[in-house]
């Protein structure tokens, strides 16, 4: 209740001054402490997602946003609305993210994030399952005759500021003392540009951001990325501290894509499955037909199966979005379910 | 006269606060004073309780922090285990970099806009106006992303330079215009160079100081001392000379190299094969310049270890850090003899070299090497910049010179003053006047738009403190007040510093 009294005065003080405060942005981040009551009232998901890198996210011919980040956006959304399009995405650069979030601009953030200490526990953010084991990796144009990147002395090399690809990047070139040239960018589109002019030799970022990036090219051939793997990079959704209840609610979501992976539930035959209870009864659990778990979230029985139906479980969305049968032709790998050797892994729904 | 003493004495009732007009406007103030502090106590209030909520504290130690990130320019060293104050500190002199050749190159291309503009010639006066409309009329953002696309797109990468590229350098193998900037020769300081540069700053406050007394002449006698041609001089002919004296004599003494565990004569070529990788000791200046000419010429690998100074190249290879290092010829002997080490001459020397010489960038691996590179990113922000500003001060320059009345001028002309000594000495002086205050703020207007470094990845102090730092360490509000504060402080600066020269200019009146 002291809390609750506190909030309250928090946002009648917002309502009077708003308009005249450089510092608004905080204000909102810190009223917004019941995110899924906002969500709610507003009727959609505000969600971050990258300025667009093609398989992660990125608005296709109509406009419409798809992508592997995208799908986690659009399963919040219809866990809660029963609706996958119920979503507001918005654009973010690797420098505006963290604001974007803090302030309260976006509800989640979905934007190949990299999950660190300091992110964590510094700049106060929640870290929801990691969507995709990823590693920083480098792409140089196959002319150049570059086989290890520990040749790379004196090259030039595009990097997205604000990320963790910067540090890695720089540790990395300290470690093997060799120089380099940073050129910082915004985008992974003016990366593209700048790279294909030649106005660097390399492209650095995680390795499936270079595979996205390659598939774009006119030549995929010309360029390859090198062998060598420089740093962790467990991408993962984020929210803000303090609410952990919608904390929880998109960490199930999560899980739930995965678990649903694992127990074999499609989104072809989860209506199905969501009709009648099972035999399985962490199935009827997930998909609502035996307790209430939805409830407990604050949403209704069938949370999982919506998110489930709107792109399908885990394995599909990968498949659908930066699988291999995609131009981007990532494998599974650490991805893979652990029951194939991977790293995914759900908690069981109980 | 005793009925002023017997006016009722007033006494101060509080209704007079505000009926009485004399008290009313105290009033006023007063109250508006007490909303002012209550508005700026609740948003301090305000933030540092939703700070608290976010669990986030007030704190600047992160500016000691270690950065752990690079800068591609740097006017101070700065490598990636330096704190983020120092990163900050490199991106405060970037800005400052950019904003003073803005505001150099905007004042030059205004002056002589401004006054083209004005010019009888009908298509010189058009095109001024070309200009002006057009940049002045298109915003600032959109010509800075045009210029860097057309440096990117339309200039050749470095590997075009190579063997059957496409591409060549220009004046004399000493400029690469390239897609990643333009490389142009270094200066390097050789042996007088100090000596140089004071002859040249004396020469310099003599042609001052002639000018000075040519003008008293003209003005105490009217008697036209020929000025242009003997100022320059004394300000050259001195430098040259010097310059000429060192380069015969220092100039010519030959650097010997000398090996360790090296056979007398070897060339270094024979010695690379015999010894393996070489590591060379090399002083700074132009010794180390002529060195790395002489290796490359004999297309020899190695590393280099630089040092301050010859005796500190000559101690580090005593100590056995290089097996490379090069003495002046004639004290080969003496240094053979003070040492335990096997030490021998090799076949190659090279010139100990001129008080100025220039370093030419050379195609390196990836990307050209040595000289000085203007990234296409500083290229495009001065060169918008300049462009911009300058259409702006072109119409202040052009208003001040129009609000010289005509009749000053046809004095001067009806006095037998040719037109440039009209401008110079009657329009332009008054014209002044009237131009400096708005230059002031000109000035100040490019010194923040610098910040717009971001559309092409300038490294100015809002990409290292307001960008990467935020980013990295989460402390948004810090950040922003500190990069606040610094362009109100750089604003503050340069206002006050035009404030001096306006109140130079400005009508004496006595």
């Amino acid at each position: 209740m002291e809390r609750q009294s506190n909030q309250e005065e928090v946002n009648m003080k917002r309502t009077v001054f708003l308009g005249a405060l450089a510092l608004s942005g905080l204000v909102a981040g810190a009223a917004a402490a019941a995110t899924l009551d906002d969500v709610k009232a507003r009727g959609k998901v505000n969600c971050g997602v990258t300025t667009g890198l093609v398989g992660f996210a990125a608005p296709d011919a109509n406009g419409k946003w798809e992508g592997f980040d995208v799908a986690i956006c659009r399963a919040v959304a219809a866990a809660i609305f029963g609706d996958q399009e119920k979503v507001e995405f918005v654009p973010t650069t690797g420098q505006t993210r963290f604001t974007a979030l803090a302030s309260g601009e976006v509800d989640l953030l979905a934007r190949n994030t990299t999950n660190t200490f300091s992110r964590d526990v510094d700049l106060k953010f929640e870290f929801m399952p990691t969507n995709y084991y990823d590693g920083q990796g480098f792409m140089i144009p196959k002319a150049l005759g570059v086989t290890s990147a520990k040749d790379l002395d004196g090259a030039t090399v595009c990097i997205q500021t604000g990320t963790t690809t910067e540090l890695n990047l720089a540790d990395f070139f300290r470690a093997n003392n060799i120089s380099y040239e940073p050129v910082p960018i915004e985008t992974n589109a003016e990366a593209q540009q700048q790279y294909l002019a030649g106005a660097c030799d390399v492209y650095t970022t995680d390795a499936s951001g270079l595979a996205a990036t390659r598939a774009t090219f006119e030549n995929p051939g010309d360029h390859v990325i090198l062998p060598e793997i420089i740093s962790k990079e467990p991408l993962a959704p984020l929210v803000r501290h303090g609410d952990n209840d919608w904390g929880d609610l998109v960490r199930w979501t999560v899980y739930a894509l995965i678990a649903a992976e694992e127990y074999g539930v499609t989104s072809e035959n989860v209506k199905e499955m969501a009709a009648s209870a099972g035999s399985n009864p962490e199935i009827n659990r997930l998909l609502g037909t035996e307790g209430d778990l939805g409830a407990m979230l604050g949403l209704g029985k069938d949370w999982a199966v919506n998110a489930i139906a709107a792109n399908g479980n885990y394995g599909e969305i990968f498949e659908a979005n930066i699988g291999e049968s995609t131009p981007i032709g990532l494998a599974r790998g650490l991805n893979a379910q652990w029951t194939d050797g991977g790293l995914m892994y759900s908690p069981p729904f109980r | 006269m005793s009925s002023a003493t017997d006016a009722p004495r007033a006494s101060f009732r509080l209704s007079q606060l505000i009926y009485d007009t004399r008290y009313r406007s105290i009033t006023i103030q007063v109250i508006a004073l007490i909303l002012l502090i209550a508005a700026f106590w609740w948003l301090i209030n305000n933030t540092v309780q939703n700070l608290a909520m976010l669990g986030k504290d007030f704190d600047f130690s992160f500016l000691g922090a270690r950065a752990g990130y690079d800068i591609n320019q740097m006017l101070i060293p700065y490598d990636n285990s330096m704190t983020h104050g120092r990163a900050a500190l490199v991106g405060i002199l970037n800005t400052l970099l950019v904003a003073f050749m803005g505001c150099v190159t905007a004042t030059v291309i205004g002056v002589f806009v401004g006054v083209l503009r004005l010019s009888k010639n009908w298509v010189v006066s058009r095109l001024m106006a070309v200009y002006v409309e057009g940049f002045r009329n298109v915003p600032l953002l959109l010509w800075i992303v045009l210029i860097f696309a057309l440096m990117t797109e339309s200039t050749p990468q470095p590997r075009d330079f190579r063997e059957g590229g496409s591409a060549s350098l220009l004046f004399g193998d000493s400029v690469a215009i390239t897609n990643r900037g333009v490389f142009i020769p270094m200066p390097t300081w050789g042996d007088g160079a100090a000596i140089l540069g004071i002859v040249l700053v004396v020469s310099l406050i003599a042609a001052f100081l002639y000018r000075r007394y040519a003008k008293k002449v003209l003005f105490d006698t009217g008697r036209l001392l020929p000025m242009t041609w003997p100022a320059l001089a004394i300000a050259i002919v001195p430098t040259v000379l010097v310059y000429l004296a060192f380069s015969f004599t220092t100039g010519g003494v030959r650097m010997q190299l000398m090996g360790a565990e090296a056979t007398e004569g070897q060339s270094v070529a024979a010695y690379a094969e015999a010894n393996g990788p070489l590591s060379v000791c090399m002083p700074e200046g132009t010794i180390k310049l002529n060195m790395q000419r002489m290796l490359r010429a004999n297309d020899i690998r190695y590393t280099e270890k630089d040092f301050a100074t010859e005796e500190g190249a000559v101690q580090a290879f005593r100590n056995g850090a290089c097996n490379l290092v090069s003495v002046p010829a004639a004290s080969v002997a003496a240094f053979t003899e003070g040492t335990d080490l096997a030490v021998a001459p090799l076949a190659e020397t090279s010139p100990r070299g001129k008080p100025l010489e220039f370093e030419k960038p050379v195609l390196g691996g990836f990307n050209f090497e040595g000289g000085v590179q203007v990234r296409n990113s500083l290229i495009a922000l001065w060169l918008a910049l300049s462009l911009y500003t300058g259409a702006f001060i072109a119409e202040i320059v052009r208003a001040g010179i129009l609000s010289v009345s005509k009749g000053q001028s046809e004095a001067a002309f009806a006095l037998g003053l040719r037109p440039n000594r009209t401008m110079n000495l009657i329009i332009l002086p008054q014209a002044l006047r009237v131009i400096i205050p708005p230059l002031i703020s000109q000035f100040l207007n490019l010194t923040k738009n610098s910040s717009l470094a971001i559309a092409v990845g300038y490294m100015d102090v809002r990409a290292t403190l307001g960008g990467i730092t935020i980013n990295q360490t989460g402390r948004e509000l810090e950040g922003m007040l500190l990069l606040g504060m610094f362009y109100l402080t750089l604003s503050l600066v340069i206002s006050g510093a035009m404030n001096v020269y306006n109140s130079s200019t400005r009508l004496k009146e006595r």
